[in-house]
């Protein structure tokens, strides 16, 4: 293979992870609405309809507070930008994404945590009271999640030898076994509390809720209107179909091309999109039958979340 | 059972009875707390199961259905009554918080497995490994008993106590004789049955379950 076809190859092996996740995203949130809405006995909107938002929301007018500075307007594109690097690189449909080698969890989680951070950022640049109260109990909620997300890392890397995720994956697909074990099955416990809390879901934040005392990532992104508001939540709902379909191929890992292949990537992303669905629905059916926590029982959760990574972490270490 | 099955079975089991101990921290309501300690009784069972079929000793696995049907079924039964009978079944107000208690949990787990290093590098057996485990439940019940107000929070620290020596001595030693476990199992239930007997004591008398309350005596 020469190295043109190579490249050629990468591109578009990272341009269909992009395009399946940016499109399936919207989907997913449609997907989770609908059944929360047939749960609670509503028939609720089409599932394409936060694709048509989107549409609306690009043909808007730029809409931008007098006082905002160039941080407010770079900080949905950010946003973007961060999920779409790492869905580019992340083992999402094959075990060899184009630059895998430099997939590290570490790493994905930290450019990760740079978008949340230039979001925070842009809700705080414009002054506004809610803008300020949005940024802060989400850089709160996320300064609590950081530590259990890395411990829960660190309790995956150590029996695998390494932190690269395309082989944290390609190993749960090489030995079965190695997801079975506690260490597997309690670093992935605390990653499902994390992602709740990280993408504003339930118990954490409910993201169908303009009330002023309890919001969290809508008061962050009360000011944004127009194509910037469409940047954010395309950015918003990228994120949390990444993080689902992490967390769903490092559990169940088959359907994952494990070879390059047209034939077995094509089945990777229709595996993906099922997985991830399976997942949306999951999460949305416990939304149904639970109630938000009291902001200040929210530490509660996510302690609970780290001991459980700390547990697996010691578990890990106490087998090797 | 082959060899890499049976060591993470064994594993999965030692981990489900951590993980339980954790969850009696982590939750607030009793009743949760009672149902985290019957699944941690059955995977104590499990535990002597594994062994006993592994080493072929019927008498261990007489032992695991006999642990199986007393901390699985029969205490939580005990302790669900006083929990069902009593209306303000949460632990409200513990005296360490819940987030630091947790922690305190993580600590006392690292604890457990600095301290156990000279332990299990005596015990040449692959379920000598999983000792550590065993001697984080019993700090974490310890800890449990002293942060924790309600009488049946007390019981339950008391009894993760008893569940962290029984898999420390199931894992440490090739099964523990039945009359010794006999006699511990039967030791364990008749201090619930006490422990009961006086909640019930307590709720009919002061109408709280909350030790701190009972400082002086009453005529």
């Amino acid at each position: 293979m020469t190295g043109f076809e190579e490249v050629a190859g990468a591109v578009l092996v990272a341009g269909a992870q992009i395009v399946t996740v940016a499109v399936g995203g919207l989907l997913l949130v449609g997907v989770m609405r609908k059944v929360r809405s047939r749960l609670e006995g509503r028939i609720g909107p089409p599932v394409r309809q936060p694709l048509l938002d989107l549409r609306k929301l690009f043909t808007k007018q730029r809409m931008r507070p007098e006082e905002a500075s160039w941080v407010f307007v770079a900080a949905p594109v950010v946003l973007v930008a961060t999920a779409m690097v790492v869905v580019a690189i992340s083992p999402l449909a094959t075990t060899r994404p184009p630059l895998g080698q430099s997939a590290d969890f570490f790493a994905i989680v930290f450019v990760l945590l740079l978008g949340s951070v230039s979001l925070a950022l842009g809700a705080l640049d414009t002054g506004t009271p809610f803008g300020g109260m949005g940024s802060s109990r989400a850089m709160t909620i996320g300064a609590l999640a950081e530590p259990a997300l890395l411990v829960a890392i660190l309790a995956m890397s150590i029996p695998a030898h390494t932190s690269n995720l395309p082989v944290l994956v390609h190993m749960g697909l090489a030995h079965p076994q190695m997801i079975a074990s506690p260490e597997r099955i309690l670093a992935l416990g605390s990653f499902v509390v994390i992602i709740l809390a990280e993408s504003g879901r339930l118990p954490v934040d409910n993201p169908n809720t303009h009330l002023e005392l309890t919001m969290i990532h809508e008061a962050m992104v009360l000011e944004y209107a127009g194509p910037d508001l469409g940047l954010v939540t395309l950015g918003e709902s990228m994120r949390l179909t990444l993080l689902l379909g992490l967390l769903v191929n490092l559990l169940v890992p088959w359907g994952v091309a494990d070879r390059s292949g047209a034939v077995s990537f094509v089945i990777g992303l229709g595996a993906l999109a099922g997985k991830v669905a399976l997942a949306g629905i999951a999460i949305a059916t416990f939304e149904v039958f639970s109630g938000k926590l009291r902001l200040f029982r929210v530490p509660e959760l996510l302690a609970g979340g780290f001991v459980l990574a700390m547990l697996g972490a010691v578990t890990a270490m106490v087998v090797r | 059972m082959n060899g890499p099955a049976y060591a993470s079975t064994l594993e999965l089991m030692s981990g489900v009875i951590l993980v339980c101990a954790v969850v009696t921290l982590w939750r607030r309501s009793l009743s949760a707390v009672v149902k985290a300690l019957a699944v941690q009784g059955f995977a104590l069972g499990a535990v002597a199961l594994i062994l006993g079929i592994r080493q072929h000793d019927a008498v261990l696995i007489v032992v695991a259905c006999l642990v199986m049907a007393s901390k699985g079924a029969v205490i939580p039964t005990l302790l669900g009554r006083v929990v069902t009978s009593s209306p303000t079944g949460r632990e409200a107000s513990p005296i360490v918080n819940v987030p630091a208690s947790l922690v305190g949990a993580a600590a006392l787990t690292f604890l457990a497995y600095g301290a156990t290093q000279p332990v299990v590098a005596l015990i040449p057996t692959t379920a000598g490994r999983f000792v550590p485990l065993g001697f984080a439940t019993l700090l974490i019940g310890f800890f449990s008993m002293v942060v924790r107000r309600k009488a049946v929070s007390q019981i339950v620290g008391l009894l993760l106590v008893d569940n962290g020596i029984a898999l420390v001595a199931f894992l440490a030693t090739a099964g523990v004789p039945l009359l010794v476990e006999l006699g511990a199992s039967l030791d364990v239930l008749l201090a619930v049955v006490v422990l009961r007997v006086l909640a019930a004591q307590m709720w009919s008398e002061f109408g709280v379950l909350d030790l701190d309350q009972l400082r002086e005596l009453r005529d």
